[in-house]
């Protein structure tokens, strides 16, 4: 085991640091992220930067138009990238983490050299409508129907929880092409686009005020049976070909920047009056925060492991799941202590007496996204549960 | 950067899992906690396997392997409940004659500022090593006035209460004491992740035979939920001490005692939590002498504490954030 970088790891880390110096002080100031549009021009820029540098698709393969990184140099982009405080991928993620990975496995010529490049470069943004109203954690119950007509499917149905649909291009679609078998062999993957007729977009507010997510009416909407990815009726495999890819690092880059947030927490106590000093003066808060910041420090450790085993030949039953589960409980945490920390700063979404104390509150309410997207924490539960841990299903 | 174990390191890990359920049978390790039960001759069994030399260098006698051989090597142990002064031996195996073959018992102490003060294997050991800030110093056992307790909170591990410790004779300085905590504080912590493992398996082994309901008990996510933490602590766990135990062999990607603290941490966690967890599970049976899951938590408490506790780990990893 070792955790020093190789001599070629060096190098790469060095180099991106270099680059990342040089071209985040190019982009302009953050949008506020309740601006999806602006949001969607801000990371687009950025892609396109990271695009033109040979960085796009840090860890998609050569073949796929990718970097081809090796796990390890991933990581350190993660790292570095982070560290830099280089733009968030929040529109471009299910481009990166879940549409493109999927096409590259699963997708034909024509729709790999359609699709490909448009998600690396930024210049186009994906959305994903899987969850319907009736089909949250029970996913493959769900019931948005397509019916082939020649050429075509006709689609009609329901989405819930379609993040980036305002903006987005392209969504990844998991519609019913067979309802009369058992409810996984019915499934088909398809890739619709936004401007098709038959599609209403309607936001859907989150508790923390931003139209992040949104509801997806289609009545009727004809896609291409060019536009299926993987076989009719085959979609729930390909679609958790994504799901893996989504348990395994996709909540890395977000987990750096938690580590980033915890820091700021530390500044904000610092400077926050407690009593006849400051909330740093506080043990009980310090020894939460050194608790916090052990478990984000071991959850790094605990992603190089998987990492490097799934680099060997592969990821642990139940790895993702765990990491998962864990993140999820020490971001609600951290949300936890920042709410004590500010007191009765946290009654604002704003930043009060000068201190950047809206992004904790921000922070906190996030945090629900992590306990519930991409399978809750109680799911993952169930995951190694019976797994890993092999204990009996209740039914 | 690599942080998963090499096939030597498995067969490592193996080779101690089976000598521990082979010569350590339970029965085996109850005994030891009884007046006169430490069993020298097992102790120098397991001394002969390299247990206590495994990070010194093969001319010092040792086996020539890291750090985090060590840290696997205590994983083992403590899933195994295996008894003794195991971190005490790996530590004074390079500077006390005797202690590597096992001839020689030690115990090892992290001097407190102040007050009477409680000592785990003292009561059989021929060495009473004791490490402050100035360095590490040896103390005769044969004229130390302490008593030893009745009524251990771990029954395999017994306790002398000390009402001073003497100055003893200075065998080693700064560095050596400095490198002693950083150690003793990850093999403790090592030890800890191996008691996570095996109490979580011995708690998921019952629910899956236990019957209640016309059903087993693990199929309950009542049940499911809190195994389910079980295992998630533990490989988070894992994940920090390995760390850590890398970070003493190569000093250079990391801050070395901020990864000893948080390691600490989340083994205390662990191994607190899944031993609790395996009582629970256990049901009224788990609150029993017979049934080996309080074992589990009790040896969790003794080693929690042991180069450190959780709450100047978790205050010492925040200062270290702070900057």
């Amino acid at each position: 085991m070792h955790l020093r970088d190789t001599p070629e790891e060096a190098t790469f880390r060095a180099e991106l640091r270099a680059w990342l110096a040089e071209n985040v002080p190019k982009l302009p100031p953050e949008p506020d992220h309740t601006d999806w549009p602006g949001r969607r021009a801000y990371e687009s820029q950025w892609q396109r930067l990271l695009f033109d540098a040979g960085y796009a698709g840090i860890n998609w393969p050569v073949e796929g138009g990718g970097k081809g990184a090796t796990p390890g140099e991933h990581l350190i982009y993660l790292e570095e990238a982070s560290a830099a405080k280089a733009p968030e991928v929040t529109v471009g993620f299910v481009g990166q983490m879940h549409a493109g990975p999927t096409l590259i496995a699963e997708g034909t010529p024509e729709q790999k050299a359609h699709h490909l490049r448009g998600i690396l470069d930024g210049s186009h943004v994906w959305c994903q409508g899987f969850s319907e109203p009736e089909a949250g954690s029970d996913l493959a119950s769900l019931r948005t129907r397509a019916v082939r007509d020649g050429d075509h499917y006709v689609v009609t149905g329901q989405k819930i929880w379609t993040s980036n649909a305002t903006v987005a291009d392209y969504c990844e679609l998991l519609v019913r092409t067979d309802p009369d078998v058992p409810k996984h062999k019915g499934i088909t993957w398809l890739i619709m686009p936004m401007d098709l007729p038959g599609i209403e977009v309607r936001p859907l507010v989150t508790a923390h005020g931003t139209a992040e997510f949104a509801e997806l009416f289609l009545d009727e909407v004809r896609i291409p049976v060019a536009n299926r990815v993987g076989d009719e009726n085959d979609g729930w495999r390909v679609a958790n070909v994504t799901l893996s890819f989504e348990r395994g690092t996709g909540f890395v880059g977000e987990m750096l920047d938690t580590t980033n947030l915890m820091k700021e927490l530390v500044a904000i106590a610092e400077v926050t009056p407690k009593g006849a000093g400051t909330a740093w003066d506080d043990p009980g808060i310090r020894r939460e925060l050194g608790q916090i910041a052990a478990e984000l420090d071991a959850l790094w450790a605990y992603t190089k492991r998987n990492v490097s085993a799934g680099a060997k030949g592969g990821l642990p039953m139940g790895s993702g799941s765990a990491f998962k589960l864990s993140y999820a409980g020490v971001v609600q945490r951290l949300g936890d202590l920042a709410l004590r920390i500010l007191d009765r700063a946290s009654l604002a979404m704003d930043d009060v007496d000068g201190r950047p104390t809206a992004a904790q509150v921000h922070g906190r309410l996030h945090a629900f996204a992590v306990s519930l997207g991409g399978g809750t924490s109680q799911i993952q539960q169930n995951i190694i549960a019976e797994r890993v841990l092999g204990l009996p299903r209740e039914r | 950067m690599d942080l998963t174990t090499s096939d030597d390191q498995q067969a490592l890990q193996e080779m101690i899992s089976r000598f521990a359920a082979d010569r350590f049978d339970i029965d085996t390790v109850r005994a030891f906690g009884e007046p006169g039960g430490f069993d020298r001759a097992a102790w120098a069994e397991l001394a002969e396997l390299g247990t206590f030399g495994i990070a010194l260098p093969e001319d010092a006698g040792g086996v020539g392997l890291g750090t985090i051989d060590a840290v696997l090597v205590h994983e083992a142990l403590g899933a195994g409940l295996v008894p003794g002064p195991l971190v005490a031996a790996t530590l004074a195996a390079g500077l006390v004659d005797g202690v590597i073959d096992g001839s020689v018992v030690p115990a090892v102490l992290d001097r407190p500022a102040h007050g009477p003060v409680v000592v785990e294997h003292l009561r059989d050991a021929d060495v009473l090593l004791v490490v402050d800030g100035d360095g590490v110093s040896k103390v005769d056992t044969a004229g130390l006035a302490g008593t030893v307790l009745p009524h251990p909170t771990d029954p395999v591990t017994p306790v002398t209460l000390l009402d001073a410790v003497p100055t003893g004779e200075r065998v080693a300085g700064p560095e050596v004491a400095a490198a002693w905590r950083r150690l003793g504080s990850v093999l403790a912590s090592a030890q800890l992740v191996g008691l996570s493992e095996a109490s979580t398996a011995v708690a998921v082994d019952y629910a899956k035979e236990r019957q209640q309901f016309g059903r087993p008990i693990g199929s309950f996510q009542g049940l499911k939920h809190l195994l389910a933490d079980c295992y998630m602590r533990t490989e988070v766990a894992r994940s920090a001490v390995w760390s850590a135990g890398v970070n003493i062999d190569e000093p250079e990607p990391g801050d070395i005692d901020r990864a000893v603290a948080a390691a600490r941490l989340m083994a205390a966690r662990a191994a607190t939590e899944n031993g609790k967890t395996g009582v629970q599970v256990h049901g009224g049976m788990g609150f029993t002498w017979e049934v080996v899951a309080h074992l589990y938590l009790k040896r969790a408490w003794v080693l929690e504490t042991q180069f450190g506790n959780p709450d100047d780990a978790a205050e010492l990893v925040a200062l270290k954030v702070a900057g």
